[in-house]
């Protein structure tokens, strides 16, 4: 019988095809998808001000209404800080990608991987509070500022607008430190990955032909695991911009991205304004996607 | 002095237990077509490696052209290296693969654009240089990382394998095209490779490696003709050892010799053997016909198998089948004979 069902199969190869992906299909243009473009429809209505109703009717006031100097300027937020957190993840991932890639024993290597990933393992509501234990005002790193006497270059530069806060835990700069620690293991894996993949004799044949490690890197190795590079940042990039809980707990009162949807939508109910503002990290992606396209980035997948 | 390319002395490279390369001596001479011939992990490559700077060894020095190597990276050494898998960077046009030492050394770009295409030619790629590596095949790669290795005038070319990718026909094409080429330019080239037909086909000299040593250096015909031991009787060309009691019946002595399957002669009936002759009597075990010639698998009497290779000049398959089973007599050469001792 069970004989006779895979027969069935084996010669219908395209019904296998379709049964396999007919239900992930399904799954996605419904929930991922179809969520989408209910955003997208939403934020084409109006929250009527008088009633507190929303009118399902096409209008632009909505992204009038979004595109206001203020809105703007938590846009202009949000990217900084994307762009800021990718960067750095990079710069420090790069050298520990590159270590577990190229020099690690298979051994090390496990337990490198491991390392990178277990955060990843507990809540990362549990993580993000952890840190604001650390970047208290009475936490470890003001007991160490203070114990090496530096507390007067910290609370110089917390006294600065656009760093500082009241304190560390409540400052850009602690959110930036948040970010780069809970996305860090997104960037590292995808360059590990690249990095693992460029051959060994590709590394040796620039060597051969003249070049020192420092060339090396910049002309072979770099190109070559750039897209993993891109692989990272989008996540980091991505999920910096739609974050909002690192944001609301670090953050002064300037808003970001991710605390603006979350204040409209639940405090004040504006549904189409939070859908319409959630079309801004679509449309930053796709340009960043671009951008990313016309460096090359996707060109060795 | 300058006579010598490359000297080891006493090279010695170990991977914690394993003596990869074990206390190698050899001199590679200038101009020299030299092949480093021996089963896969006999150190052959190692060495090449070694030469190349990509290794270093455990002990003892690697002179080249009377300066000491061993200490120095890879981008010191006036060596080039032409790898088993190419090594092509996949991100660069061909031209570009091919100036990339000239671009290291910041050689300006309209004299590095006029060598890559001299050297384009002398590869007999004209006009791919804006291609991509993964648009070309395998020979046309291969070449490629030829041209890539030759254009910075290395003082020794070294090849790791570099045919053992390709089909046999391109293969054997590419065996004459590389003797070209290197008596074109004259500079040394070491060959690795495992397969004794293209060690032979286009050394000077060979060094047959076996677990870690050179077991001997010779030109081809020396190497073929005259083994210096079991091993390489048996890895370049068909063995046919023999030894012991049946050597005596033939040889009169129990040192054990080799001979090769073409010089023994397959006799016919009536046939008497020259003076200057063995003799050995057996009988016919196994036909092979292969076209050009038939491969006999005769049973010695008193033991022990020869190989016996004829060419079929007369003879039709239907005739060299039917010697199957028969007994017959095998002569050959005293001079043909090579005692290897062991």
């Amino acid at each position: 019988m069970l004989n006779r069902i895979s027969t069935f199969f084996y010669r219908r190869p395209k019904l296998v095809l379709a049964l396999f992906l007919v239900p992930p299909l399904i799954w996605f243009l419904v929930v991922y998808i179809g969520a989408l473009v209910t955003l997208l429809i939403n934020s084409f209505f109006y929250l009527d001000g008088f009633t507190g109703q929303v009118v399902r009717e096409f209008t632009l006031q909505t992204y009038a209404k979004l595109l206001i100097p203020t809105n703007l300027q938590i846009f202009a937020r949000t990217t900084g800080m994307a762009i800021l957190v990718t960067v750095a993840s990079v710069i420090l991932a790069f050298p520990l990608a590159y270590y577990i890639a190229r020099f690690a024993s298979p051994r090390m290597k496990t337990w490198l991987y491991v390392a990178v990933t277990l955060p990843l393992w507990t809540s990362y509501v549990v993580r993000v509070y952890s840190w604001k234990l650390i970047l208290a005002q009475e936490g470890i790193i003001s007991w160490f500022a203070r114990l090496i006497h530096l507390d007067g270059l910290l609370t110089w530069y917390l006294s600065h607008d656009l760093v500082g806060g009241p304190s560390l835990a409540v400052s850009p700069t602690g959110i930036f430190i948040v970010f780069v620690y809970i996305w860090l293991p997104y960037m590292v894996i995808p360059i590990q990955t690249a990095l693992e993949r460029v051959p060994k004799s590709l590394i040796e044949a620039s060597g051969d032909l003249g070049a020192t490690p420092a060339q090396t890197f910049r002309t072979v190795l770099l190109p070559l695991s750039f897209p993993g590079v891109v692989a990272g940042s989008i996540f980091t990039f991505s999920l910096t911009l739609g974050d909002f809980i690192v944001p609301q707990l670090f953050g002064t009162s300037s808003f970001y991205i991710g605390k603006a949807v979350l204040t409209y939508q639940g405090t004040s109910g504006n549904i189409p304004l939070a859908a319409a503002f959630t079309m801004g990290p679509i449309v930053i992606m796709i340009v960043y996607l671009l951008i990313a396209r016309k460096l090359g980035a996707f060109d060795a997948l | 002095m300058s006579d010598t390319a490359i000297l080891f002395k006493n090279i010695s490279r170990h991977f914690g237990e394993v003596k990869a390369v074990d206390n190698v001596e050899l001199e590679i001479k200038d101009g020299e077509f030299f092949s480093m011939l021996g089963p896969s992990g006999s150190g052959k490559t190692t060495c090449l490696r070694m030469i190349a700077g990509f290794d270093r060894p455990t002990s003892g020095q690697i002179i080249l052209y009377g300066q000491d190597v061993s200490n120095l990276p890879p981008y010191e050494r006036p060596v080039n290296t032409v790898f088993q898998d190419y090594a092509l960077f996949p991100h660069m046009t061909i031209a570009e693969n091919i100036g990339y030492g000239l671009m290291i050394k910041g050689i300006p770009r309209p004299e590095r654009e006029k060598r890559v295409e001299d050297m384009l030619s002398l590869v007999r790629l004209p006009g791919f240089g804006r291609r991509k590596p993964s648009q070309l095949s395998g020979g046309q790669r291969q070449r490629v990382a030829l041209a890539r290795a030759l254009i910075n005038h290395p003082k020794v070319l070294l090849l790791d394998e570099p045919l053992g990718a390709l089909d046999l026909k391109l293969r054997q094409q590419m065996q004459v095209e590389l003797k070209n080429i290197q008596r074109e330019v004259g500079i040394t080239f070491i060959f690795v490779t495992h397969d004794q037909e293209e060690a032979l086909t286009m050394s000077d000299r060979i060094a047959v490696f076996n677990e870690g040593k050179i077991e001997q250096v010779g030109s081809p015909a020396d190497v073929y003709e005259h083994p210096a031991t079991p091993f390489v009787a048996g890895f370049v060309g068909t063995s046919n050892l023999v030894s012991g009691e049946v050597a005596q019946r033939i040889t009169g002595s129990q040192n054990r010799f080799s001979v090769r399957p073409e010089k023994i002669h397959l006799a016919k009936a009536n046939e008497q053997p020259a003076p200057d002759m063995f003799v050995a009597n057996g009988s016919v075990r196994d036909v092979v016909y292969l076209g050009l010639y038939t491969r006999y698998l005769v049973e010695l009497e008193g033991g022990g198998d020869l190989v016996v290779v004829e060419q079929n000049l007369k003879t039709t398959s239907m005739d060299v089948t039917g010697v199957k089973g028969q007994t017959v007599q095998l002569f050959w050469k005293k001079d043909h004979v090579n005692y290897v001792g062991g």
